[in-house]
């Protein structure tokens, strides 16, 4: 596997790699852009600038927090839509049962242990909810433009589903769904086993002395919502460049040459929209916790379609574009404010569509390296994808 | 050819029985269980007037129309404000209603979804074409026209803030039903047949089934294909600005107006598969009363549930939706 992908990415050490070395090879491929040492130069300044940014900048850190974690939501439809070819409004289905999950289950249980239980509880139901509509859709011979409906007629379920829940009868436990009102009082996040070692992860302003600035406070929540994502896409830039991501690629390319070709198309886009699930259960039960608070908004049409809106902006054949312009448009939707960021939203999202198909952040990278073959190679794939699309 | 006269007629001779089969109920409801009657029939028309002109354009042009809603809370505006505004009998506000969402659709025909426009320019200014038209486009042209609605329910909520004065309901009541919603099952109806007309009985309707079925052999054949699609997507607006019209006065007159027929529009447009008018209708009389028997039974939210549950049910085991279980017992038949 790793000898496999050294071929095809413009790797440094093929003689005796180093882990370095090899940590590389997993990492790139034709399937994701960013394999120079430049853009790894350029993606470590990035994350020292995020690492440090709460610290320098103070009280935004907290608002930036949001959106971090919406990028996880962000790389779930990345996932599956712009590697498995599935355009789903559902991801965000996922992200509400993971966050109803963590609540049922943290209220149930509010000790550091059933808090942690509860995390992983949540992202599992984000998967497992995934995977019976995939299973019901893929096995089903649902495709194409369908399946995009079906996970939108779901978000619909959803949402009259939740918000009916007012009455007392649905209580589960401890923890009452309470319709429209949401569902507060949920325990802080707390993560951890008593007795070894816990940690308050919000509402828990930690002072730290940094030399030259003097003390300053920071929100731990910040740190563990960068880590997470940045572990997620950094696993995802693994599981794009496997083979699975390779066969992925060919599904959304044309899925029945793939199919002749030996490949089980329905087994693949069920892992992968399963995959998503979990992605979009963890950001949702991440935004439960920062929030400590969850409502049935998070099913409305509108914040459904938001990851669409983010990924098409950013790119949706690129991780990296989508956890960009999910943070750049969740900034910029939060801080036009008024009436007019809709508006603005809406615009964006035409003119992104109309004149950049392919998104902005692979239009950047087609234009810094022209040279490159990596980049030769998306260009390739561009028109067949049309072509597949009509 | 012999086998397509057998097959017409069959059309025909069921299609004839079918509509009769439908009328008869009504009249037979109609004095048996006035109550319950009308109200199946009107959710019947409901789903059948949602979903009209989203089912034209997807049909035809490989659209789908995100917007929809958004067309029908247009026309739905259009005719409140010339009823209310500039003082129109209702019919004529109505008419108004239509052919303003019909002219909308045009220019977004024009500007978004062929290109024209900007093209245009971008050939001026650029001497290239800047965009691809999204004819069959299915993804990108949900996402296109989701840019547009989101402007769409934002623009009308700061131009005219956040609700507007309503039209009262004309006519009286019959068995405490208005009878209104009645009419409603009439025009819906007249809109049926009006549409099933233009499609099979008009050189128009000709061209665009040619079109449909394969562009390029219709190109070649001398079809302006590109004309067609536009005045395509022109009537599917229209329509949709008709019922917007129509459903104007009995809705609250809101920005997310367009919201409430959505979701009957996409599923009936996915039961009912790729005919219009016969998948449409068919898909209206199956959804119609599970909607409003599960709503009278259990509340509106168990009336939705079942709507989509049923939708779910129909993608999953009717793939070609109705349509497609039409055509293979048509061929069946008529086959054998």
């Amino acid at each position: 596997m790793a000898a496999e992908s050294s071929a095809s990415s413009s790797s440094s050490s093929p003689a005796a790699p180093s882990a370095l070395g090899r940590l590389r090879n997993r990492l790139e491929g034709p399937n994701t852009i960013g394999n120079s040492r430049r853009f790894w130069v350029g993606f470590a300044v990035v994350l020292l600038g995020l690492v440090a940014f709460p610290l320098l900048g103070g009280g935004t850190g907290n608002q930036f927090s949001l959106f971090l974690v919406l990028g996880l939501l962000g790389l779930s439809l990345s996932l599956v839509w712009g590697y498995s070819g599935i355009l789903s409004f559902g991801q965000t289905v996922f992200f509400g049962v993971g966050a109803y999950t963590f609540g049922v289950v943290s209220i149930n249980f509010p000790t550091p242990g059933g808090i942690t239980g509860a995390v992983v509880a949540g992202t599992l139901g984000g998967a497992v909810v995934a995977a019976l509509l995939g299973y019901f859709m893929f096995y089903g011979g649902v495709r194409d433009v369908y399946v995009t409906i079906i996970t939108l007629v779901s978000t619909l379920v959803m949402l009259t589903f939740m918000a009916q829940t007012a009455g007392s009868e649905w209580t589960i436990g401890e923890a009452p769904l309470g319709g429209f009102n949401g569902m507060p009082g949920m325990p802080l996040l707390t993560l951890g086993v008593e007795g070894i070692f816990t940690f308050q992860f919000v509402f828990n302003e930690l002072e730290l002395f940094v030399p030259v600035l003097g003390t300053v406070t920071f929100d731990p929540f910040y740190y563990l919502a960068l880590a997470l994502l940045l572990a997620g896409y950094l696993g995802l830039r693994v599981v794009v460049n496997m083979d699975f991501g390779r066969v992925l690629v060919a599904v959304r390319e044309d899925e029945d040459r793939t199919q002749m070709f030996g490949y089980n198309v329905k087994r693949a886009k069920l892992i992968a929209f399963t995959l998503g699930g979990g992605f979009a259960g963890l950001a949702g039960v991440l935004y439960a916790a920062r929030n400590v608070y969850i409502d049935p908004s998070v099913f409305e049409l509108y914040f459904a379609t938001l990851p669409v809106v983010w990924v098409s902006v950013g790119g949706r054949k690129s991780l990296l574009g989508a956890v960009v312009a999910t943070i750049a448009v969740e900034y910029l939707r939060l801080n036009i404010g008024g009436e007019l960021a809709l508006v603005a939203v809406g615009a964006l999202l035409l003119l992104s569509i109309l004149v950049l198909p392919g998104g902005i952040v692979p239009w950047i990278d087609e234009k810094l390296t022209n040279s490159n073959l990596d980049v030769s190679e998306i260009d390739g794939t561009e028109p067949s994808t049309e072509v597949s699309e009509s | 050819m012999a086998h397509d006269l057998k097959q017409a007629a069959f059309q025909v001779r069921y299609g004839i029985g079918a509509v009769v089969a439908v009328v008869a109920l009504f009249a037979l409801g109609a004095f048996t269980a006035p109550n319950l009657t009308f109200r199946v029939y009107y959710a019947v028309s409901f789903v059948v007037l949602a979903a009209v002109g989203l089912a034209i354009i997807f049909g035809i042009m490989g659209v789908i129309n995100l917007a929809h809603g958004e067309f029908i809370l247009l026309g739905a505006y259009a005719t409140t404000l010339s009823a209310t505004q500039l003082g129109l009998p209702l019919p004529v506000a109505m008419g108004v209603g239509a052919l303003v969402t019909a002219v909308y659709g045009l220019v977004v025909e024009r500007v978004i979804i062929s290109g024209y426009v900007p093209n245009w320019i971008g050939q001026r200014a650029v001497g290239r074409n800047l965009i691809k038209p999204f004819y069959d486009r299915l993804a990108d042209s949900m996402v296109a026209t989701f840019g547009l609605s989101l402007i769409m329910v934002q623009g009308a909520r700061i131009i005219f803030g956040n609700s507007i004065d309503q039209i009262g309901v004309p006519f009286g009541s019959t068995a405490g039903y208005p009878d209104y919603r009645i009419a409603l099952v009439g025009i819906t109806a007249a809109v049926l047949v009006a549409v099933y007309l233009l499609f099979t009985q008009t050189t128009f309707g000709t061209r665009v089934r040619a079109t449909m079925q394969d562009e390029q052999t219709a190109k070649a054949l001398g079809i302006n294909t590109e004309r067609t699609y536009m005045i395509t997507f022109a009537i599917g607006s229209g329509l949709a600005g008709l019922t917007g019209a129509l459903f104007a006065p009995l809705l609250s007159m809101q920005p997310s107006l367009g919201d409430q027929f959505l979701v009957e529009a996409f599923v009936a447009v996915v039961v009912g598969g790729a005919s219009v008018v016969v998948g449409t209708s068919l898909s209206g009389l199956l959804l119609g009363p599970i909607d409003a028997l599960f709503s009278d039974q259990f509340g509106e939210f168990a009336g939705r549930i079942a709507l989509l549950v049923t939708a779910m049910l129909a993608l999953r085991f009717l793939p070609g939706g109705i349509t497609g279980v039409v055509d293979d017992l048509r061929d069946r038949m008529g086959g054998g």
